[in-house]
């Protein structure tokens, strides 16, 4: 590594870390953002310069050591710099979900204390208003768009650029106290606290430590490579341990530069346009980039869809073996070679992916084709297993060890374990302080030692070392007979159909399994409307009796693979039915990283589960839903309960526990 | 309400003095009377709303101040003085722009250069400069630029900056439209119907963008609207219009309780 270590203490927080960048490379670009149709550029002390200007504010408006700041918004350079002008300030900054419900919101800000919360725009603005009585601690706002504002009561409301002009002009005054608070932190202070979705109960606070955050950039980065020319973009909500690691840990620690797009809706078009060379999306993005893909090529003419077929087989086959550095036959090589230059290479910087040399994809299981897809095209994208609680970093697949049905190995300075039930142990230098005020739940998750489990039940493949989920550990049952019951498993099996979007798999405790199903809307609209089907819902197209053959075939096909593995043979498939809404975060079926609430989704939707184990062929039901402004409305149906053929079990002993 | 110093609305917005006033206009298509006899004002600030049942003359009279019909009598004073006859772009140079009932956008060119087009009053450099894009063509197409990628950002069309209108939905050519007025920099601003034909959330849309502008770039708004919820959240006065006459001038909750506006929407027994 080309930087100083500027002897290790004194790089022990994040602020010094950007001391060190904007002194030793002050111009090269830090943060960019595209504003009125034009990329901006920060160079790194641009960015100590503007972090210092909101931190010497901060300490204008009265913001103590040990304070807890919230920050809400959509990812951009403003709302970054807030939190390490916090960190600055020996506050500990607090990033929430943009998209929570003002309830949700209120919880989060009432538990930390925050006194003070800096946003967005007015959107954020109106929900801690509204919430605002409930909080006791809550003294200012700092918005950063002041569009819509003007109006407002500006007694505790400030604008971000006022708050810098007051920090500006007061710079002599407070210097001093600035500097000594920026000095005092070292690897034991805290560096974040981030808020883990849950997908039960209560979110709760993590707590992670300068330390934590620090080293486990430093080792991630070394695993990959990383470098200071390096590009990323950052898009996924900045509340998620994730984009704090790549777009503030990561990004601090090697100094390359990270990209924020216009808005959400032009997400794509930016990324095409930056190209990043270092990128993580979880595996819902590379599905519906697929589907898309596959969907432009049915639309395409016929040459040019005989060429990608062509092309399209050939790369399967030598793709992932050239990026794994395998041999390959120089035919072969010349024959990618040209699907290089006249479909991969094209189809990549469609897609932004041109310069793509580390991608990852986490938080749920990648479709084996899916997978293969992008690494057949010369995408080097790989698996990562991580939490909150270990600062991302559990494990990840290094180069050239790649595969679909794994997570990786270890990840440097990270040490695993099987525990006795099949959970998964580890022990890192990323491992989280404690879950703040929550002391029963700290010692639950994290023992004496240091292991903390993660709640995955896996196991670690003989001769690799490679780690395998199977599920989540409490969700991992019994059937009446004794069987494995493997929600998760069934229902990433079901998944990786394009045309089923979620699937929800119950069966614990009982003689047999049945399942929910929400289809893509995307790929269920685009069938439809290329066969001529008129529908005007998604409820509408959910019932059309083609659409309910097509998934009971798939849904059959998942039961022969299924019945394939002994262990989890049990867990075949024997009724289900197609919901009649979209499973969604504001109905708290989901979490806000979308993983299904189980529990949740069994208590609400009690009459259909019944219905599926009594025989009924259909079901009438009526369901409330949230729209997104926060208004209630409620949906009914009546639902077709299908039968699906299942695979004959032998009946065996369950050795395994 | 005929002082010059303006007022104050109910959420604290400072209205000024008279911007345009329309004296005693009527308008003849041939044998029928358009309009007959208007008078109103309209004020430095406000969003003021032209309502009327179909055929009251509402679209006729906004042709009027946007200098597309010229009136057979009456005048039209803007900023104290009487207007001379105008075409419709010399009143764009003054400041005015609008939008149209039935979108009038280019069809094949894109969001972006539909908008500049709303920068065309201001462009100033020559054909053949132009043609060269070198020195003063340059220069003003990039400050030209900055403001329309401005009023992108204000009504939030990023996304769709390079796709042609051809394709959009019919609330976004709308939006569209509405940016291009923007464009202009008006000082004052003409909607026809802004609302029509339009779902809930769009209108949602809409009436926001409508307050934004106002708010944000002190506007003053002069529209027609045919939703009568719309038009009473939104605007600061009413003229309220019936077969070419005027039978009601005020503030919405005024214009609400008289009865002959009420008897014009809802029909009144002979």
């Amino acid at each position: 590594m080309s930087v100083s270590q500027g002897g290790a203490s004194a790089l022990q927080s994040v602020p010094a870390l950007l001391k060190r960048n904007a002194t030793e490379f002050g111009d090269k670009a830090a943060y960019r953002e595209k504003e009125f149709g034009i990329w901006q550029t920060w160079g790194w002390s641009a960015v100590h310069e503007e972090v210092e200007a909101l931190a010497l504010g901060l300490i204008n408006l009265g913001v103590n050591e040990g304070d807890y700041i919230a920050v809400v918004g959509r990812n951009r350079p403003h709302l970054y710099w807030a939190i390490v002008a916090a960190q600055r300030v020996g506050a500990i900054p607090v990033p929430l979900y943009q998209d929570s419900v003002a309830e949700e919101m209120a919880y989060v800000l009432g538990h930390c204390g925050a006194r003070f919360v800096i946003v967005g725009d007015q959107e954020q603005v109106d929900k801690v208003i509204e919430i605002q009585d409930q909080l006791h601690q809550f003294e200012h706002m700092i918005y950063l768009d002041p569009r819509g504002l003007r109006k407002y009561d500006h007694s505790h409301l400030h604008q971000y650029s006022h708050v810098q002009d007051q920090g500006r002009a007061a710079r002599d005054e407070y210097i001093k106290e600035l500097e000594r608070r920026t000095a005092k932190a070292d690897f034991d202070t805290p560096c974040v606290m981030l808020y883990t979705s849950g997908t039960t109960g209560k979110p709760k606070g993590v707590v992670l430590s300068n330390r934590n955050v620090i080293e486990s950039s430093r080792l991630s980065s070394e695993f990959d490579r990383l470098r200071r020319d390096d590009e990323v973009l950052a898009y996924l909500p900045m509340a998620w341990v994730g984009d704090f690691v790549f777009s503030v840990g990561q990004c601090f620690w090697t100094g390359f530069c990270v990209n924020c797009p216009e808005s959400a809706e032009t997400m794509q078009t930016d990324l095409r346009e930056i190209a990043p060379t270092y990128f993580f999306a979880p595996p819902r993005v590379f599905e519906t980039l697929l589907t898309q893909v596959m969907i432009r090529m049915e639309d395409a003419g016929r040459f040019k869809k005989r060429l990608f077929d062509h092309f399209m087989a050939l790369a399967r086959r030598v793709g992932p073996n050239l990026l794994d550095g395998k041999p390959v036959g120089l035919g072969d090589r010349l024959a990618y070679a040209v699907g290089e230059a006249l479909v991969y290479g094209p189809l990549k910087n469609r897609m932004g992916y041109s310069r793509m040399r580390v991608g990852y994809t986490a938080g749920e299981a990648i479709g084996p084709e899916i997978f293969d897809f992008f690494r057949s095209l010369g995408i080097n994208l790989k698996q990562l297993y991580g939490q909150t609680e270990a600062t991302v970093f559990i494990t990840a697949q290094p180069d050239g060890e790649v595969r679909s049905d794994t997570v990786g190995v270890a990840c440097p300075g990270v040490e695993l374990k099987i525990g006795d039930t099949g959970e998964v142990f580890y022990r890192s230098p990323g491992v989280f302080v404690e879950y703040y005020k929550n002391p029963e739940s700290t010692a639950s998750t994290k023992d004496a030692e240091g292991w903390v489990a993660t709640g995955d039940a896996g196991f670690i493949e003989d001769g690799t070392g490679h780690l395998r989920i199977i599920d989540r550990a409490k969700d991992v049952g019994k059937m009446a007979d004794g069987s494995l019951f493997a929600p998760k498993y069934v229902e990433n099996k079901l998944k990786f159909y394009p045309n089923i979007l979620e699937a929800v798999l119950f069966g614990n405790g009982r003689d047999e399994c049945v399942a929910f199903i929400n289809i893509d809307l995307t790929a269920v609209g685009n069938w439809a409307e290329r066969n001529n089907i008129a529908y005007s819902s998604y409820q509408e197209l959910a019932a059309h009796p083609q659409v309910m053959a097509t998934v009971q075939g798939h849904v059959e096909e998942v039961n022969r693979s299924v019945a394939q593995d002994e262990m989890l043979s049990g867990c075949q498939v024997h009724r289900f039915v197609i919901l009649h809404k979209e499973l969604d975060a504001d109905d708290g079926e989901l979490t806000r990283t979308r993983k299904v609430r189980r529990r949740i989704i069994e208590e609400k939707f009690a009459d259909i589960v019944t219905a599926l184990y009594d025989g009924s062929e259909r079901i009438s039901t009526r369901t409330e839903v949230t729209y997104e402004d926060g208004r209630k409305g409620s949906i009914s149906a009546t639902l077709e309960i299908r039968t699906a053929d299942v695979v004959p079990v032998i009946p065996h002993r369950v050795a395994a526990e | 309400m005929k002082d010059t110093e303006g007022y104050i609305t109910e959420d604290g917005r400072k209205i000024g003095g008279v911007v345009m006033e329309m004296k005693n206009i009527t308008l003849k298509f041939g044998g029928v009377n358009a309009i007959t006899d208007i008078s109103f004002d309209i004020r430095e600030g406000e969003i003021r709303a032209i309502i009327g049942p179909n055929g009251a003359g509402k679209s006729s009279m906004l042709n009027v101040i946007s200098g597309f019909y010229i009136p057979q009598e009456g005048e039209i004073w803007f900023h104290g003085k009487p207007r001379p006859q105008m075409r419709p772009y010399e009143v764009a140079r003054q400041g005015i722009a609008r939008t149209f009932q039935n979108i009038a956008l280019f069809e094949g060119m894109s969001v972006l250069d539909n908008v500049m087009t709303g920068r065309l009053t201001h462009m100033k450099s020559g054909f053949f400069s132009q043609a060269i894009w070198k020195g003063r063509a340059e220069r003003e197409e990039i400050a030209n630029r900055e403001i329309v990628e401005r009023v992108i950002d204000f009504l939030e069309i990023q996304n769709i900056r390079k796709t042609p209108v051809a394709g959009l939905s019919y609330g976004l050519k709308k939006r569209v439209e509405l940016a291009r007025a923007l464009a202009a920099e008006p000082k004052l601003l003409l909607l026809d119907e802004p609302m029509a034909g339009m779902n809930v959330e769009e209108k949602e849309d809409m009436c926001r963008f409508i307050l934004d502008v106002n708010d944000e770039f002190g506007t003053t708004i002069a529209l027609i609207e045919h939703d009568m919820g719309v038009v009473m959240d939104l605007s600061d006065r009413v003229v309220v219009m019936d077969y070419g006459k005027k039978i009601g001038d005020g503030p919405p909750d005024e214009v609400r309780s008289n009865q002959e506006v009420i008897d014009a929407y809802l029909g009144v027994q002979h």
